[in-house]
């Protein structure tokens, strides 16, 4: 498995070598609003979250479906930054020092803030990765060099239409994990296949030592099953965040519901 | 442009203008555009396709478009002389179609059963269902719900035109978040469906592919000039959206550094107010929809809402490669308010008897600007992008008028 000494590595290893898949929720900080989050985080890692993959509100996210796009929106509402995500972090950190922490979201936030002045808050932060949608390989050396600098993993994405070259390449630039997706379309879409996934993952792995986590159709606790059953992690986003959506106007509910949900998938990847 | 005798010859083989452009987009799209680029570049060099798209420029948009010799305007300003590129006079009177006949036919070319657009004004969509009508493949066009009420009538060219036509209420209701969602369709639907980008925006290869389809009208003025007054124009001038109508002017003439190029941005109720479109004018650097550009953003990074009397100029980017000629001086960008544009509107309209789409008129407005400053035996070329048929409505209601 992997060698990284990052506290994604780590956990992976630890988790992995216990006979435990990983489970990966996803939130979008500031949804429904700020002063929630961080609790919510904590809350997720009792009810058996491994690492947590916060979403960075962005005014355009094309990856996403209606309804991250809707917690973006609602975030957005109370104008939340990519700093105050950070002071998110942080706050977190206070009491948690163990759980890796991704943050995932679009380039521009990043490139307004500047490449290495973001590495270097968000390290401060506690952050352990960070996976940006819409910055490929290709674009990526100032921005991995960045982050590496810092000790930030600069998770990448595979896609179904990722050909075995470029699973290589991805995998050498990439650190903590490689995200496959596991669907042609955007968060929150149905119709996955786990043969497909199985496939994939196999292929990933034949080219990297990064673990493998899932994302992006899974919906309930019988698809992550199935899926983690083929990968290292599943990563879930799109229904828990439904349940946040659900909710809105009731912070406790927020909480029980969603802690409620990451224990029947916890109990289903078990 | 590093020397005076090096050709321009942009982008780079990464899309890159400068820092600008590139492919900044999810993992599952990278594939597509190669291949995407690798069918582009295959086809432009196949006689067949080229003779196909000639063709159809010809004989179904009707291309070579005039360049028309604005005499009673040009005396109305007093100044330079004003000749217009008539590119609405094309079928279905934008520029817009000459790139959509273009991607049409590599679609067709590559197989594809479906094409989806984007649209902001509804030229872009109207363009796009009108050559998938006529090569028989479906169209889905992306338009924002806000620019579905502003431009009800080609809403319902479209629909004529076999076109579904979904209104995008996410975001700003306008043509940045029907870009998101058709990327988000095409990424759901990447096998079988091409995406026609209608400006010279999103990743590489679109900016490139696009100039490229658009340049002809360049390629014709260039000539046209030369058959009317025997030498170059000494300005060229065209608003910009995305850019399309602009860089295809533009393009021609880059290497001749005494032909001046002015893009025209929408200044809205004025850029002081905020309430503009004026990217390169009042924007700074960052990334949106696939490519390095100047936006519209606040200082988070969040792109913000702009604000044009004119649905297709209403975009908070602009395409890479003028923010690549800004940087380097090579052209200027200037904007013109919703007010100088419906003066302009107006002044074409009782001068020329020729009425032009509110997009247009912004070029109009600074044309006029721009040629009482100069002298009488200087030339300059205005893109009349589109003609304004549409935007009557937008126009009356303005003005207090109901019809
Ligand atoms: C007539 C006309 N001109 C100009 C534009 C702006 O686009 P671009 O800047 O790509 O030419 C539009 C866009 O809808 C248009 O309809």
């Amino acid at each position: 498995m992997s060698t990284s000494a990052s506290r994604i590595g780590q956990r992976f290893q630890q988790r992995l070598d216990a006979g435990r898949k990983l489970l990966i929720p996803y939130i979008t900080a500031g949804d429904p609003k700020p002063e929630i989050t961080v609790n919510l985080m904590h809350g997720m890692v009792k009810a058996g979250a491994d690492i947590i993959e916060l979403g960075v509100p962005f005014s355009d996210p094309m990856a996403e479906g209606p309804v991250i796009q809707k917690a973006m929106e609602r975030a957005l509402h109370y104008a939340t930054s990519l700093s105050d995500v950070l002071d998110m972090v942080a706050e977190f950190r206070k009491t948690d020092n163990e759980t890796p922490i991704v943050v995932m979201g679009y380039l521009n936030p990043i490139e307004v803030m500047g490449y290495s002045e973001f590495a270097a808050k968000a390290a401060k932060a506690g952050v352990d990765g960070v996976l940006t949608v819409d910055i490929p390989p290709e674009e990526a050396d100032d921005y991995i060099s960045s982050l590496k600098n810092k000790g930030l993993d600069p998770v990448f994405l595979v896609a179904p239409t990722t050909n075995t070259e470029r699973m290589a390449q991805i995998s050498r630039a990439g650190g903590g994990f490689v995200y496959y997706v596991s669907v042609k379309g955007v968060t929150g879409a149905g119709h996955l296949n786990t043969d497909e996934v199985s496939d994939k993952v196999e292929q990933i792995k034949a080219v990297s030592k990064l673990p493998v986590g899932v994302g992006f159709g899974i919906n309930d606790a019988a698809s992550a099953k199935r899926v983690a059953s083929v990968s290292d992690a599943v990563v879930v986003g799109s229904a828990i965040v439904r349940r946040i959506e659900e909710n809105a106007t009731n912070s406790d509910k927020i909480n029980s519901e969603v802690c409620k949900f990451i224990q029947e998938l916890r109990a289903a990847i078990d | 442009m590093s020397t005076d005798s090096a050709k321009y010859n942009l982008p780079d083989e990464k899309g890159h203008f400068g820092q600008y452009g590139g492919k900044f987009v999810a993992e599952t799209l990278m594939v597509p555009l190669d291949e995407l680029q690798q069918a582009y570049d295959k086809y432009m060099q196949d006689p067949d396709f080229i003779k196909e798209l000639d063709f159809e420029l010809q004989q179904y948009v009707g291309r070579p478009s005039p360049l028309y010799f604005a005499e009673g305007w040009t005396n109305h300003v007093g100044g330079a002389k004003i000749y217009l590129k008539r590119e609405d006079l094309n079928h279905t009177g934008a520029h817009k179609v000459n790139n959509t006949v273009g991607q049409a036919l590599l679609a067709k070319r590559m197989g594809k059963k479906r094409i989806i657009a984007e649209t902001g004004a509804g030229q872009h969509g109207v363009a796009s269902a009108t050559v998938a009508a006529k090569l028989g493949m479906e169209c889905v066009v992306y338009m924002g719900a806000e620019d579905i009420q502003r431009q009800a009538m080609n809403v319902y060219r479209m629909k004529l035109l076999g076109a579904k036509v979904v209104p995008v209420t996410s975001g700003s209701q306008t043509l940045k978040d029907a870009l998101n969602e058709a990327m988000r369709d095409w990424v759901t639907n990447i096998d079988d469906t091409f995406y026609i980008i209608g400006t010279v925006a999103g990743p590489h290869p679109y900016p490139a592919m696009v100039r490229d389809f658009q340049a002809i009208l360049g390629r014709e003025s260039r000539e046209q000039i030369m058959q009317h007054e025997g030498r170059l124009p000494d300005a060229l001038v065209a608003c910009i959206g995305g850019g399309s109508n602009a860089i295809g002017l533009f393009y021609p003439f880059i290497d001749d550094a005494t032909v001046k190029m002015y893009g025209v941005e929408a200044a809205g109720d004025g850029i002081e107010t905020g309430r503009h479109a004026a990217a390169l004018c009042a924007g700074d650097p960052g990334v949106l929809h696939g490519n390095r550009t100047y936006l519209i953003e606040d200082k988070n990074g969040q792109i913000i809402p702009t604000h044009s009397i004119s649905a297709g100029l209403d975009y908070p980017g602009v395409g890479p490669e003028h923010a690549w000629l800004k940087d380097i001086g090579r052209a200027e960008y200037v904007s013109v308010t919703d007010s100088e544009a419906l003066q302009g509107f107006h002044d074409l309209t009782r001068i020329e008897g020729i009425l032009p789409a509110l997009e247009s008129s912004h070029a109009v407005a600074y044309t006029a600007k721009l040629a009482s400053t100069m002298n009488k035996d200087q030339i300059v070329v205005m893109n009349l992008s589109g003609r304004g048929d549409k935007d009557i409505h937008t126009v009356a209601t303005h003005e207090g008028i109901e019809l």
